[in-house]
């Protein structure tokens, strides 16, 4: 591209922005909801101005070099913004190409009469926003991947809650499918909690488990285990029709470790094993009454 | 070279591990506990591990030998005070001590002796009650 065009580019700044603007402005994506004008304009200028900057005839065409750090750092920080507020891949990416589009009206306005030179400057245009394209992209995604594990983070601090449901019996009720990570945080936290209240009794309820494959069992007796080394029982309760036919198809041994169908039960053993008994009180006022 | 103290009290055995055990330390311990069993004719064995936070294969096959010497000595075993840390890794290494019993502290795990061997011992002593 020549040095022609490009200072013409950059002598018409505030048209391209205006043009770039009114075509971000026509499209159907346009979410006013997640971002007000203003900011967009901001947005859209501090990226403009940035380009324009950096853009000379010997380096148009090699975005990855150091010239690009800046143009690319504001990109990147637009993407990865708009991943987190919730915008769609279409419309990050109507964000760019609307300014492939404005700049190539400004060029064709100009040069209608040269041909050779429109052409050129067109190929270089598209190689650059292209290229820009593929940058939004990579950090909309990673911007979006960070949401996630962080969700997954908070979901497996949030899903194991180690309850207290008697002196001396905590309760973990297990929610979803076990994996070893999962596995390894119900542990740990049933453990601590075993600890820190004293409680001789854990009572695992996995009623909320739709699955119980091998895997899952052999986590489920690990834990069993890890609870009876530190000295105290562990009952599996709430255990469904499904998952005993799974678990005696595939001949997981669990007659060592105590099983009960439902909470209930299980509370039942360990008020019996802590020697408690659960009485109905007779009300004799009522009888006199 | 150091050694881990075995304290009697009355027909138990207490010992307090508050050292990390490296495998010499282990099987000196291993020996003087098996010989004070033999000694006093201890009924019961209790060992506190509540201070160790590292534990190897070996460290678990020394307590899981422990409670099978006593146990053929007419002594219990009982280990107490399992950090969650140490639990989660003997599981892991496939050691899961099946021999053994555990209680959370060494007052649950007095009581589940007593209760284990009070049986012959309150018998033996109402004896000796009736005979004064």
């Amino acid at each position: 591209m020549k040095n022609q065009s490009l200072k013409f580019l950059q002598k018409s700044k505030k048209h391209l922005l205006e043009t770039w603007m009114s075509n971000q402005m026509e499209d159907q994506a346009l979410r006013e909801d997640l971002m007000s004008n203003d900011e967009l304009r901001n947005q859209s200028d501090e990226l403009l101005t940035a380009l324009l900057k950096t853009l000379n005839s010997d380096n148009i065409d090699n975005t990855q070099s150091k010239d690009f750090e800046q143009v690319s750092g504001i990109l990147s920080d637009i993407s990865v913004s708009r991943a987190r507020h919730g915008f769609s891949p279409r419309e990050t990416a109507q964000f760019v190409l609307s300014l492939k589009q404005a700049l190539t009206q400004t060029l064709e306005k100009e040069y209608t009469d040269d041909p050779k030179v429109l052409l050129d400057s067109y190929i270089a245009i598209n190689k650059l926003i292209d290229s820009l394209n593929i940058i939004t992209f990579e950090t909309f995604i990673k911007g979006r991947e960070e949401v996630i594990i962080r969700q997954t983070d908070e979901m497996n601090e949030i899903s194991t809650p180690v309850i207290r449901v008697w002196e001396g019996v905590v309760a973990l009720p297990i929610i979803g499918t076990l994996d070893s990570m999962r596995t390894q945080i119900v542990m740990e936290n049933l453990l601590q909690e075993i600890v820190n209240t004293g409680s001789t009794i854990a009572i695992l309820d996995i009623s909320g488990v739709p699955a119980v494959d091998s895997l899952v069992a052999q986590h489920l007796l690990k834990t069993v285990s890890a609870t009876r080394l530190m000295g105290a029982e562990c009952i599996i309760s709430g255990i469904r029709p499904e998952i005993a036919q799974t678990i005696v198809h595939l001949g997981i041994d669990l007659s060592h470790i105590k099983t009960k169908a439902s909470l209930a039960s299980a509370l039942k053993l360990a008020f019996s094993m802590l020697n408690v008994e659960v009485k109905r009180v007779e009300k004799n006022r009522q009888n006199n009454g | 070279m150091d050694r881990i103290p075995i304290l009697k009290m009355g027909h138990f055995l207490l010992v307090t591990i508050q050292v990390d055990l490296y495998d010499r330390l282990a099987l000196s311990l291993e020996n003087d506990l098996i010989n004070m069993v033999s000694q006093v004719d201890a009924k019961g064995v209790l060992i506190d591990i509540s201070a160790v936070s590292i534990v190897d294969s070996f460290m678990g096959r020394i307590l899981g030998n422990i409670a099978s010497m006593t146990k053929i000595m007419d002594a219990e075993t009982v280990v107490v005070g399992m950090q969650p840390a140490v639990a989660i890794t003997l599981v892991e290494l496939g050691l899961t001590l099946s021999g053994v019993h555990t209680a959370l502290n060494v007052e649950k795990g007095m009581e589940l002796l007593q209760k284990r061997i009070g049986k012959d011992q309150t018998g033996e002593e109402e004896d000796y009650d009736s005979n004064d």
